[in-house]
């Protein structure tokens, strides 16, 4: 099939609709919008006008989003910052029913209104809970729109596989840039779910009620198969690296020229991109011992003002077996720029720039 | 005559305090949809109150909402299933409190679901403080010296408001009480009414009933039921605001 050129957020959405997205809910808000009003038309156009509902606020969408994956739908919503925070009950709520859904997450920059610069500020959120009790989301964070294509694509067959919700990490320059992408063709859920309302009575929401041990096993024993058939990751230029850079989404772009810069400077780096980001990709650093166990160091580039990635790669990185120093750069709002993270890069070399663990 | 007791297939046990007014409406909810034929063709979106001591009256398919929430998960789930009657049982605390949102965006887009809504006047299941329904002057856990409209608001008429307000178009509006027979039997008509207008397709339909609570009230049944056919009522009168077309 031929290429198109597609903003962000527009192809996100078509390729949830191709994924088999037939429920969407939400409220305006950028750097998100475009999602909202893409199905706005899209939905109706495809026999689906009753299953796109511009809601009243957040706190609806994301519960009528649950009440739809209950009756049977691929379920959706798309929204940025403070709409995210809304939704933490009902993503909770989701987490205990154990309901399949889908959120777009594109993140602008910031607490309380924030700014709309890009940013990557909502990794503690969405990698660790985010609302109340123990639970999480598997949260894929492409790099590019073809990634986010593809990723949404999958996005509820392996929500509906675990019965777990799905978080695309997207940010605002990714949302609102245009890319060439190739669109899947459309496809249907594989075979009828075994639980649901569909008011016979006869399937019910299937999830062990109350508060003892066999909720806490049931969990356990979803959450643990994920993490350990869910972690993503992607080298460049590790084989010989002194130094690892650790990025998501724009950053690790930004990272990708870093490395081209530094190596035809003949400075030995290479970068780990972890493509989901919980579950964390653990194994992911233990390859990379496997395949080089002389890096230096590892140096966390982030859109966010303290850092919070590093934090699992420190972690990562000490399970592995390396025993070095792990860096951050948080570069706050806005995609980093190459010098800048060159120029880090070389504070580090002259000890100027302190390892956080 | 020989009068042979018939309890509705779908209705279970409760743990509901004794002389409370949720089980009689949640008998009559059953009543009505197994009469409509529509007893295996429901799903029940549970507010969070005491309602949630009362899940098992209700052996159909269920879903507990979050607090408030229950007329946007019900959306939710009608759009998914047109042809399933779906209905919200809330108490007024969690359908026009923390709700208030949720339950007047339903009305207002005229979702063609049902809200029952039970109005006792005080949060139940926190231990009985003030909601937007308890009456002027009513002493409540937070309101020990009579609620104080001036401060908090007048008691909140939701059934009058999606009635009559202008750019609200809902099926039906009413409210009952379960007070006695007569009662009973006239609420029983309302929520039929309700579900009827739902299966016609016809929007948004909300029966409030008024019931008793007589453990957060500190009264004994008989005296709850004074209280409703006096004060209760006066505020919120008995009736249908807005008729089927
Ligand atoms: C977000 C949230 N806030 C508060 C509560 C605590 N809570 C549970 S039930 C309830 C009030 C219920 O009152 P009402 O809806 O009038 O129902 P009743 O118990 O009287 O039947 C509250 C405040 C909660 N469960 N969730
Ligand atoms: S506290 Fe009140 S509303 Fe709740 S079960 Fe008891 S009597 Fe009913």
């Amino acid at each position: 099939m031929a290429k198109e050129l597609l903003k962000g957020n527009v192809a996100a959405a078509e390729a949830a609709l191709r994924g088999g997205c037939d429920f969407f809910a939400g409220y305006p808000i950028t750097p998100s919008t475009e999602t909202l009003e893409y199905l706005s038309h899209r939905m109706p156009e495809l026999g689906m006008k009753e299953r796109f509902i511009q809601s009243e606020n957040e706190i609806a969408a994301i519960n009528m989003v649950m009440g739809a994956a209950s009756a049977g739908a691929r379920a959706m919503t798309a929204s940025s910052g403070p709409g995210i925070s809304l939704k933490a009950e009902g993503m909770s709520y989701a987490a205990h029913y154990s309901i399949p859904f889908v959120l777009l997450n594109v993140q602008r920059w910031g607490t309380g209104l924030g700014s709309l610069k890009s940013g990557q500020a909502d990794y503690f959120r969405e990698c660790k809970g985010g609302g109340h009790g123990d639970y999480h989301n598997i949260v894929y964070a492409p790099f590019n729109i073809q990634e986010m294509v593809d990723d949404m694509y999958e996005a509820w067959d392996v929500a509906e596989k675990y019965r777990v919700g799905v978080t695309m990490f997207s940010e605002a320059v990714l949302g609102q840039m245009m890319e060439a992408v190739e669109m899947p063709p459309f496809k249907k859920r594989e075979k009828e779910l075994d639980w649901g309302v569909d008011g016979t009575g006869t399937k019910g929401m299937k999830y062990p009620t109350g508060d003892g041990w066999d909720y806490v096993e049931f969990e356990l024993e979803k959450y643990n198969r994920i993490i350990d058939e869910m972690q993503r990751w992607e080298f460049y230029n590790v084989e010989d690296a002194d130094y690892i850079f650790t990025a998501v989404g724009l950053p690790a772009r930004a990272c990708l020229d870093v490395i081209a810069k530094l190596r035809a400077r003949g400075e030995k780096v290479g970068m780990l991109r972890p493509k989901i980001i919980w579950p964390f990709p653990f194994l992911g650093f233990e390859e990379l011992h496997r395949v080089n166990p002389h890096v230096k160091g590892f140096i966390s580039v982030e859109m966010n003002d303290m850092g919070q990635m590093v934090d699992d790669v420190a972690l990562a990185a000490k399970k592995a077996g390396f025993n070095v120093p792990v860096y951050c750069y948080p570069c706050g709002g806005g995609v980093p720029q190459v010098k800048a993270i060159i120029a880090k890069y070389q504070d580090i070399l002259d000890g100027v720039l302190k390892e956080k663990y | 005559m020989t009068i042979i007791k018939k309890i509705p297939d779908k209705l279970g046990q409760h743990a509901l305090c004794a002389g409370c007014g949720h089980g009689i409406v949640i008998r009559l909810i059953q009543e009505v949809l197994q009469e409509l034929g529509q007893a295996d063709n429901q799903i029940a979106v549970v507010g969070v109150g005491c309602i949630c001591t009362a899940t098992s009256a209700l052996k159909v398919d269920r879903f507990q909402a979050a607090h408030g929430r229950a007329c946007a998960t019900a959306e939710g789930i009608k759009r998914v299933r047109p042809n399933v009657v779906v209905y919200t049982y809330q108490g007024d605390g969690d359908a026009y409190t923390i709700g208030i949102a949720e339950s007047l965006n339903a009305a207002y887009r005229n979702e063609n679901i049902t809200m029952i809504s039970i109005n006792n006047t005080n949060f139940g299941m926190t231990g009985g403080q003030m909601s937007w329904t308890t009456l002027p002057g009513q002493k409540t856990e937070t309101s020990v010296n009579g609620r104080d409209c001036e401060l908090t608001g007048l008691p909140f008429h939701f059934p009058e408001m999606v009635a009559n307000s202008q750019g609200f178009h809902v099926a039906y509006a009413a409210r009952g009480t379960v007070n006695d027979v007569k009662s009973i039997n006239q609420t029983k008509r309302m929520i039929r009414n309700a579900f009827e207008a739902q299966l016609n397709g016809e929007g948004f339909s909300v029966v409030e009933v008024l019931t008793a609570c007589p453990t957060n009230w500190h009264m004994t049944p008989q005296q709850c039921q004074e209280r409703i056919s006096t004060s209760v009522e006066s505020e919120y009168p008995v009736g249908e605001f807005k008729k089927r077309g």
